[in-house]
C-alpha cells in the first residue's frame, strides 16, 4: 500500500481505475471537472484499462451508462449540482432498471444564483430516486467508498452515489493510503463480463406494465435496499481484512456518556470530531454520530444509538435546506426517532448555501441551544448568523 | 421507377400479430420490414413513443428480438452506450438499432442524437416520422408540416412554420450514411436497411410513416399516402454519404399535384388556396437544391 498526497478528485479517479471500470462517461462541471480530466488523462496515456467517453451532456452520460450497463459493463460517471439535476429522469430509470452503477457527486449549491460553495441539496434532491447514497468525510474515505460501492452495487443491483464536499474535499490534498491492484482485485471481483441482453434471447426490457407489476417492483426495491445494512456491515469487515482499515457505514464518537449528540454528514463531521475535546473541555458531554450511509438509512441502528439513557439533545448539522420545512437530515432524524424511545429534542444547525463552520461558530451555536434557543419562534440555528 | 437494387424480404415474420398498433399504422409496417431484414442480429432501443406501446404490455410482446425501452430523450445515448459496452466486453458483432419517433428525433432527442452522430457512435438510428406526438394524441412536433392541424396547433392557428430538415441536420455531422425511405417503397427501404447495417459508424434513416389516427386519413390509404408523399415531391427519397455525397433515388419528370397527398388527410383541412402555393414553392426550392447538389456530386465524381 502506497502513501500518497491526493485531493478528493484525484483519489476518486484512481479508485475508478483500480476498480477496473470498463465504461466511464461523464460531462465536466465545477468542482467535479478535475476528476473527469484525471480519468481522461490516464485514458489518453493508455494507463486506464477501460473506455472513457466524453459526451455532450450529463443527461447523455447517464443514458450511456444505462446502455453500457445492459451490455454487462462496469460503469462510472461523476457530476455535481446542476449536472446531477439534469440527470434526474435517468436516476429514477437506472434504479428502476436495477442497474449496478457508481456515480460520484461532488456536493455544490444549486443555482440560482450561481455559487461554487459546497451544499448537499444537489444529492439530497435526488434522495428518492432509488440510488444508495454515501457522504464521505475525508479523501481516504473517497477512495474506500468508491471501491466499496462497486462491490455493493453488483451484489444489490442497486446503483450508488458517492458524495463529497466540493472544494473542501474535492480540491484539498490529504495523505492517503492508496490500495494496491492486488488488494482491490481481492476485494472486488473482476467485472462479470456477461451481457444482460442478446438479440437471440428475445425479451422486452422495461415494457409498459400494469399497476400490480409496478407496485411489486417498487416494493421489492424498497425491501431489498432496506435489508442491505447487515450485508454492508459484513462487507465492511471484509474490507477491513483486506485493506487494514475500517469501513463502517455509521460512525459514533464519544456517544456512550453523551448528553448532546451532534449528527452530521460529510466533511463537516470531521470538523465536529476534531473539536469535540474543545467542546467538552468544561465537563459537558457531547458526542458525534456521523451519517455516512444515508440510503439505505440505518434507521434502527441510529434510533438504537440515540435512545441511550443519557441523551437529551440531538443537534443535526445540515448543509442543505428544504425551503418551507428545514434541514433534510434533521427531518429524517425526527422521523426515525419517532419510532424510538428517544425522549429528547432535535435541534437544527443549518449551513445551507456554503457556510464554513469554525469551532467557535459551533460553540456559539451549541451555546444558543443550551440557553434555550428553542423558546424562540425559529427552531433553526443559522450558521450564517453565528 | 426507383433505381435501387431490389431485394426480397423473407417470408418469416419476426413481428407477430396481436401487436398494439392502430389499424393502418405506418410505423408498425416499418418495423415489420426492419426485423425481416435484420433478423436477430440487433438489439432495438426504443424511447417513449407509439412503439413503446406497440411492442406489447407485460407479459405480451410482439417482436421476436430483444427490445430495450428507455426514457424519451435518451435513446441515442442509451443505444451508443449499449454498443460501446458490448464492444468493451468483446462482442463486436451484435448491432444496435435505435427506433425513435419524430419527437424523439427532431425535438427532445435531438441533443443526444447530435452528440452520438458527432462521436460517430456505431449505431443505426431510425426515425419513424408520423409528423406529430402520436403516443400522447397528435400534438405538434417540429416534424409537423406547414399547414397541419394538431391538438396544440388547433384551427384556426394551424402550424405556420415549415418542417425541420432533419436529414440535412444529421447528415451535416458528416456521418457515413444518412437516407430517407417510406413504406410504399419496401424494396428501397429494405435496401437502405441492408446498406445501413453493412456500414460502420453512425447511420441515420428517416422514414415517413402515415398515421391514420393522427392524420385523419382512411386506414386503407396508408401505403397510398406514403407513395403520394414521394410522387408529389414532398418527401424525396435520397441517400447522403459522409454528409456531402447525395444520391437521389427517385427523380420524376413531373410531380403529381400536391392535393393528391393533402386532400385525403383531415389534418390539412384548414389549408387555404394560397397555402397550397406555399407548399408548392417549398417543394420547388427543395428540389432545386437537391438537383444542384446531385449534379455537383456527379460532376465531382466524373472529374
Ligand atoms: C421527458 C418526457 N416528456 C414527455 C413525455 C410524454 N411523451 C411520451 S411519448 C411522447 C410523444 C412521442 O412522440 P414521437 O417521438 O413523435 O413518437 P410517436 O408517439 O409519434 O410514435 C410524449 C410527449 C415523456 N415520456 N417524457
Ligand atoms: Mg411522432
Amino acid at each position: 500500500m502506497e502513501h500518497k498526497l491526493l485531493n478528493g478528485n484525484q483519489a476518486a479517479a484512481l479508485a475508478v481505475k483500480l476498480a477496473r471500470v470498463q465504461i466511464v462517461c461523464a460531462y465536466p462541471i465545477t468542482p467535479q471537472t478535475s476528476l473527469v480530466e484525471n480519468i481522461a488523462e490516464m485514458w489518453s496515456r493508455g494507463q486506464f484499462p477501460g473506455e472513457y467517453v466524453s459526451v455532450e451532456s450529463e443527461y447523455s452520460a447517464l443514458s450511456y451508462l444505462i446502455g453500457a450497463g445492459y451490455a454487462g459493463a462496469r460503469t462510472f460517471t461523476a457530476t455535481s449540482c446542476q449536472g446531477l439535476a439534469y440527470m434526474h429522469e435517468l436516476l429514477h430509470w437506472s434504479a428502476g432498471a436495477r442497474l449496478p452503477m457508481v456515480m460520484v457527486n461532488v456536493n455544490r449549491t444549486m443555482g440560482a444564483p450561481w455559487s461554487l460553495e459546497t451544499d448537499q441539496l444537489d444529492s439530497l434532491s435526488q434522495r428518492d430516486t432509488g440510488w444508495m447514497q454515501f457522504y464521505c468525510a475525508d479523501v481516504q474515505e473517497i477512495i474506500d467508498t468508491v471501491l466499496f460501492a462497486f462491490c455493493l452495487v453488483e451484489e444489490a443491483k442497486i446503483p450508488c452515489m458517492v458524495s463529497y464536499d466540493g472544494f473542501i474535499l474535492s480540491h484539498t490534498y490529504e495523505a492517503v493510503k492508496l490500495p494496491t491492484q492486488e488488494q482491490v482485485d481481492a476485494f472486488l471481483p473482476l467485472p462479470p463480463g456477461e451481457p444482460l441482453v442478446a438479440p437471440s434471447r428475445p425479451e422486452t426490457i422495461q415494457p409498459v406494465c400494469d399497476w400490480k407489476v409496478m407496485s411489486r417492483a417498487v416494493q421489492s426495491r424498497h425491501r431489498e435496499m432496506s435489508a442491505l445494512f447487515p450485508f454492508i456491515r459484513e462487507m465492511g469487515k471484509r474490507f477491513q481484512q483486506i485493506f487494514e482499515r475500517p469501513f463502517s457505514p455509521l460512525e459514533a464518537v464519544d456517544l456512550h456518556e453523551a448528553e448532546t449528540v451532534i449528527v452530521a454528514a460529510g466533511a463537516v463531521s470531521q470538523t465536529v470530531k476534531s473539536v469535540l475535546p474543545f467542546l467538552n473541555q468544561n465537563g459537558s458531554r457531547k458526542g458525534l454520530l456521523r451519517l455516512f450511509l444515508f440510503r439505505p438509512l440505518p434507521q434502527q441502528e441510529i434510533a438504537g444509538m440515540l435512545s441511550a439513557a443519557g441523551i437529551k439533545k440531538v443537534v443535526v448539522i445540515d448543509r442543505n435546506l428544504s425551503s418551507g420545512t428545514g434541514g433534510i437530515f434533521a427531518q429524517e432524524l425526527r422521523a426515525l426517532l419517532q419510532k424510538s424511545s428517544f425522549g429528547g429534542r432535535v435541534y437544527e444547525l443549518n449551513l445551507a448555501g456554503g457556510v464554513d463552520l469554525t469551532k467557535e461558530m459551533l460553540a456559539r451555536g451549541l451555546a444558543k441551544i443550551e440557553n434555550g434557543a428553542d423558546a424562540g419562534e425559529e427552531e433553526i440555528i443559522w450558521g450564517v448568523d453565528l | 421507377m426507383i433505381e435501387t437494387p431490389v431485394g426480397s424480404f423473407t417470408s418469416e415474420e419476426l413481428m407477430l400479430s396481436g401487436h398494439n398498433a392502430c389499424p393502418g399504422c405506418g410505423a408498425a409496417l416499418v418495423v415489420r420490414y426492419l426485423v425481416k431484414e435484420v433478423g436477430q442480429k440487433a438489439l432495438i432501443v426504443i424511447p417513449a413513443s407509439c412503439w413503446s406501446i406497440i411492442s406489447g404490455v407485460v407479459p405480451l410482446r410482439c417482436l421476436e428480438t430483444t427490445v430495450l425501452h428507455c426514457p424519451f430523450p435518451a435513446a441515442a445515448a442509451v443505444g451508443a452506450g449499449l454498443k460501446k459496452g458490448l464492444y468493451a466486453l468483446g462482442d463486436k458483432k451484435t448491432q444496435v438499432i435505435v427506433l425513435a419517433g419524430d419527437g424523439g428525433t427532431f425535438d427532445i432527442g435531438l441533443q443526444g442524437l447530435s452528440g452520438a452522430a458527432e462521436r460517430n457512435e456505431d449505431i443505426l438510428f431510425i426515425c419513424y416520422d408520423n409528423e406529430a406526438y402520436m403516443n400522447t394524441g397528435m400534438q405538434k412536433s417540429s416534424a409537423t408540416p406547414y399547414g397541419s392541424l394538431s391538438t396544440t396547433t388547433p384551427a384556426p392557428r394551424i402550424k405556420s412554420n415549415p418542417k425541420k430538415d432533419i436529414l440535412k441536420i444529421i447528415a451535416s455531422h458528416r456521418i457515413p450514411y444518412a437516407a430517407t425511405a417510406t413504406i410504399a417503397f419496401p424494396e428501397d427501404m429494405g435496401y437502405k436497411f441492408r446498406r445501413a447495417m453493412e456500414i460502420e459508424g453512425f447511420r441515420f434513416l428517416h422514414i415517413l410513416t402515415p398515421c391514420p389516427q393522427g392524420w385523419g386519413s382512411p386506414v386503407e390509404k396508408t401505403v397510398e399516402l406514403s407513395r403520394s408523399a414521394v410522387l408529389t415531391g414532398i418527401f424525396p427519397l435520397l441517400e447522403v454519404e459522409n454528409g456531402r455525397s447525395y444520391t437521389l433515388n427517385y427523380v420524376p419528370d413531373n410531380f403529381i399535384p400536391v392535393q393528391e397527398y393533402l386532400k385525403p388527410q383531415k389534418r390539412f383541412s384548414f389549408l387555404k388556396e394560397e397555402d397550397l402555393q406555399v407548399v408548392e414553392n417549398e417543394i420547388a426550392s427543395t428540389w432545386e437544391e437537391l438537383l444542384l447538389q446531385a449534379e455537383r456530386n456527379k460532376a465531382a465524381s466524373e472529374s
